[in-house]
């Protein structure tokens, strides 16, 4: 038998009180790609399918490069903490965690490279 | 009394398909969340193609063939079509924050509205990229 009360048990459990910092990340990012997506969206697409040569010109200019850098960079810390409050709900224990720290490094590697390969391009 | 029934409370049970009928909330809510998720292949394919452009023409080469393939403008495609769906449902989620829109029928025309926006916005995108 267990000589701990339920409010021993209870103590210190309960929500991580996290919540609402990581509610208002989101709010804040989403409004940010609302306005970065489409703008990617019309500079990425009419490049895409182009020459090296042509490629190179183009993301060497600030504005196109700024915008894909900046929209790779919120865009990854949004699907971050997006995805993570995903596999919290569904995978549980070790598992869940390896799986956030895997999404979490996907997440930086992929803003990392391409911004990295953009500041390349830039120089 | 500090050990009553401990790790043989009833759970509640995974509701969708069994008991509960999918609706149009639900269904868009989910597809929210599988859009999302599902955008890091494009982000992937894209800092991908970044790279390979900062490496040299030969690699750049070889992913763009790669990139700009059928499976990969397929890849693009649907996933153009997530984007603006997930878009477009963010924004749903944002008016639904601030307590606005939270009755059934504004929320059922708010689904149609994401739902025919994202198909709309993806043919724009189609014909002006």
């Amino acid at each position: 038998m267990s000589f701990l009360t339920d409010r021993k048990r209870a103590l210190g459990l309960g929500s991580a009180k996290t919540g609402t910092e990581h509610h208002w990340s989101m709010q804040i990012s989403s409004i940010g790609l609302i306005i970065l997506v489409p703008l990617f969206v019309f500079t990425f697409g009419p490049i895409l399918g182009g020459t090296y040569e042509e490629v190179i010109a183009y993301y060497s200019r600030p504005w196109p490069a700024a915008i894909a850098a900046l929209t790779l960079a919120i865009g990854m810390m949004h699907f971050k903490n997006g995805a993570q409050m995903a596999i919290e709900d569904y995978v549980h224990g070790l598992k869940g965690r390896l799986t956030i720290i895997f999404v979490t490094c996907l997440a930086y590697g992929i803003a990392g490279v391409g911004i990295f390969s953009l500041i390349r391009l830039a120089l | 009394m500090a050990d009553v029934n401990r790790g043989n409370r009833p759970l509640s049970p995974f509701m969708l398909g069994q008991y509960y009928r999918f609706q149009l909330n639900s269904v868009t809510s989910i597809l929210t969340r599988i859009t999302g998720n599902a955008l890091v292949v494009q982000a992937f394919l894209i800092a991908w193609w970044f790279l390979a452009a900062a490496s040299g023409p030969e690699y750049f080469a070889t992913v763009d063939y790669i990139v700009t393939s059928w499976i990969g403008d397929l890849i693009l495609l649907l996933s153009t079509l997530g984007l603006w769906f997930h878009a477009l449902a963010g924004i749903r989620h944002l008016i639904w924050d601030n307590g606005y829109m939270l009755d059934v029928e504004s929320a059922d025309k708010l689904s149609w509205v994401v739902i025919g926006g994202s198909v709309v916005l993806t043919i724009i995108t189609i014909i002006f990229v």
